[in-house]
């Protein structure tokens, strides 16, 4: 008999169970990153066990550390029809976009459900602001941003969003979510709702994020980044490898699957760069994933971790496991292959999940060698054969913003 | 339109801040009842939520969701630990922005850590669950000129879905450096609702909302002479709905998608508690 754990100590928050929901059908999907663009390239790479990482060739200063940067992007500006929408971010969107006949799927699903009914929900971190360090590089003399990058929506978040709205020719309830790296797993929780409050009849979800100066100098500043390619739940981690992702998934009320089980949401409120001590809102949002999908911990077979290779989170994140969880889940972080994507983190590792699913391949933890011995039995460092197709997703962000996404293989209604 | 059997939201407590409008007692007589507006203009809130060291360090964006997301609690009288909740924000900490990408420029090696943890667009809400304890989850959305709209729909969702009481924050702050003429924001303007699924004895009015075609030209425009108190700053567009709350009454269109709105019916309570 599965042994019913509790989850969430008697604390202050007052924990409420929250109801199961009706599991979403993922009709289409597609991700892109340092592994290259689409599905069958991050496969490879995972079965392979070759790494995206490269030694950091992004940043004008020097910076020693590695990163999982997509190629290509430099070369491949946006159509002109989209001209007004052209940087980093935007062209990865649009690389991805192309994948896996993912605008075949919207162009379909376009004429199934009508262009206002499909929300699209898009996670981000830093959106486009590669485009306003550019801006700034380039001030004319009277310190103004130089003619060519003086379209407003280049310069804020929602940059995203509303380039893939008109790229995708979709026309109604359309939001950019920017809760860091949480950000492109929350779209998940927002889909259910929209379509549960029949404001849309299904969902274009996913995440972008690509790499920028800030952002890479800023984890410099906080000590967290790894001078060596990131080496997650390694007992010698030295810290984070910053990548870059993008990818879409269309959510839809009925299909062959993979489903989407379930979601969990919380808030860490202890600090805004490093992660609750005890992992309390972890537990709590892996204690409402498993509750809105009707599963045990006994029910899952793979858990795609956070796995930062921050000392913090990993130690705090491999406890978590240790506790909640049975020996027979497997868990690992991917970063070894892809860097940490930031916003588009938990759009990539939910692909990676969904992959898991699809090819009953269980990734390990690339460059691991020893790992921590905070880890339980769970955490592995090669490569497996998925034995149960239910897995969770976790994704933690600054702001201690957390979540936790379920996918199966099986509806479970 | 918002049909009899539209969902409802319960209006628990109302804040508001702008530089001539400090809170919404103020507010209330200048949108609704015509009154002159503080002629004396106050930088920012003086939030008393944060004990003095961190107030004074806080960024202006902090300061100003943190204000505007306690006085709504304390009017609604629930536990903020216990509310989840949405943040809109278009632009998030502008001056932040300004910093990192000119630091970057000259002395990258120099960044701060403390800016650049505040950068994040979720700053705002990472730092109300840590001050009130709140574990509930939040959300935090960013959609240009739809921002508020936006957020209040997800608000709405999540009081719908989830029937438990929802807190939703929006709140602009002023651009600065280069990055003024571009992302365009002026003064500082937040506003925020304790919305609940079902009336209280402290509800203070019901939203009826609805989501339907529709274009951005049916969008309720703000009083003239409102509008010009808040003139430029990214969240302005949220100035017709707290006029209709202001007054208690009024249906309200804000532009949602390209070719979707969201009407608001706002009312007293009147639908008994389910």
């Amino acid at each position: 008999m599965p042994r019913e754990r509790t989850v969430v100590g008697s604390g202050v928050y007052p924990y409420r169970k929250p109801a199961r929901i009706s599991p979403l059908a993922i009709g289409a999907w597609t991700v892109t990153s340092a592994l290259g663009p689409g599905r069958g390239a991050q496969l490879e790479a995972l079965r392979a066990r070759r790494s995206g990482l490269r030694p950091n060739d992004f940043t004008d200063a020097p910076l020693e550390t590695w990163i999982g940067r997509v190629s290509g992007l430099e070369e491949s500006p946006l159509p002109d029809e989209f001209g007004l929408w052209d940087c980093r971010n935007n062209r990865l969107a649009w690389l991805a976009l192309q994948q896996d006949g993912f605008l075949d799927a919207v162009a379909d699903a376009r004429s199934r459900y009508g262009p206002s009914r499909i929300a699209l929900l898009l996670g981000t971190s830093t959106s486009s602001i590669g485009a306003t360090e550019e801006a700034y590089r380039q001030l004319t003399p009277d310190a103004r941003f130089p003619e060519h990058l003086r379209q407003p929506i280049i310069h804020t978040a929602h940059s995203l969003g509303q380039f893939v709205q008109h790229a995708l020719g979709l026309t109604g309830f359309c939001a950019t979510v920017t809760t860091a790296c949480s950000s492109s797993a929350k779209v998940f929780a927002q889909a259910e709702r929209t379509i549960r409050c029949g404001i849309a009849d299904a969902a274009v979800v996913g995440g972008v994020d690509t790499l920028c100066g800030s952002v890479l100098f800023g984890f410099n500043s906080l000590e967290l980044i790894a001078r060596e390619p990131c080496r997650p739940f390694d007992i010698e981690r030295h810290g984070i490898s910053i990548g870059e992702a993008g990818g879409f998934a269309l959510v839809e009320c009925d299909g062959r699957g993979p489903w989407l089980l379930g979601y969990g949401e919380s808030s860490d409120a202890f600090h805004m760069s490093s992660p609750h001590p005890e992992g309390l809102g972890a537990r709590i949002a892996i204690q409402d994933a498993l509750s809105r999908s009707g599963l045990l911990p006994t029910d899952i077979g793979y858990i795609n971790l956070h796995g930062t290779a921050s000392v913090r989170n990993d130690e705090v994140e491999a406890r978590v496991i240790a506790d909640l969880f049975p020996a027979t889940t497997r868990a690992s972080s991917t970063k070894g292959w892809t860097g940490h994507a930031l916003g588009a983190a938990g759009f990539l590792e939910s692909a990676i999940s969904l992959l898991a699913i699809a090819d009953e391949l269980v990734p390990g933890n690339l460059n691991a060698t020893v790992l921590d011995p905070v880890c339980g039995p769970q955490i592995c460092i090669d490569n497996t054969a998925l034995a149960t197709p239910t897995v969770l997703s976790q994704s933690f962000g600054f702001g201690g913003s957390n979540s936790v996404v379920a996918f199966g293989a099986e509806r479970r209604m | 339109m918002t049909a009899p059997s539209a969902p409802t939201a319960f209006v628990e407590g109302i804040s508001f801040w702008a530089p001539r409008l400090p809170g919404w007692k103020a507010a209330v007589e200048v949108l609704a009842h015509g009154g002159d507006p503080a002629l004396g203009a106050l930088r920012r809130p003086a939030t008393d939520l944060l004990p003095s060291a961190e107030r004074r360090r806080a960024p202006d964006s902090v300061a100003l969701a943190i204000e505007v997301a306690a006085a709504a609690c304390t009017a609604s009288g629930l536990d903020p630990a216990q509310l989840a909740s949405v943040f809109a924000t278009t632009h998030a900490d502008l001056a932040i922005t300004d910093y990192l990408c000119e630091v970057l420029v000259r002395t990258p090696m120099l960044t701060s850590p403390t800016k650049f943890h505040n950068s994040v667009h979720n700053a705002a809400a990472g730092y109300w669950c840590i001050a009130t304890g709140c574990h509930a989850p939040y959300m935090t959305v960013s959609v240009f000129d739809r921002s508020f709209c936006v957020g209040l729909l997800e608000a709405f969702m999540q009081v719908a879905a989830d029937q438990r009481p929802v807190l939703y924050v929006a709140y602009d702050i002023e651009s600065c450096g280069p990055l003024a003429p571009v992302a365009v924001s002026r003064g500082l303007l937040g506003a925020a609702l304790v919305l609940a699924p079902t009336r209280s004895d402290r509800s203070l009015l019901q939203l009826a909302w609805a989501v339907r075609p529709g274009t951005n030209r049916e969008a309720t425009p703000a009083q003239p002479d409102n509008a010009g108190l808040v003139e430029g700053n990214a969240m302005a567009p949220c100035l017709p709905l707290f006029e209709a709350l202001a007054r208690g009454t009024g249906l309200v269109t804000l532009a949602l998608g390209l070719q979707s709105v969201l009407d608001v019916r706002v009312q007293k309570p009147v639908v008994s508690a389910a």
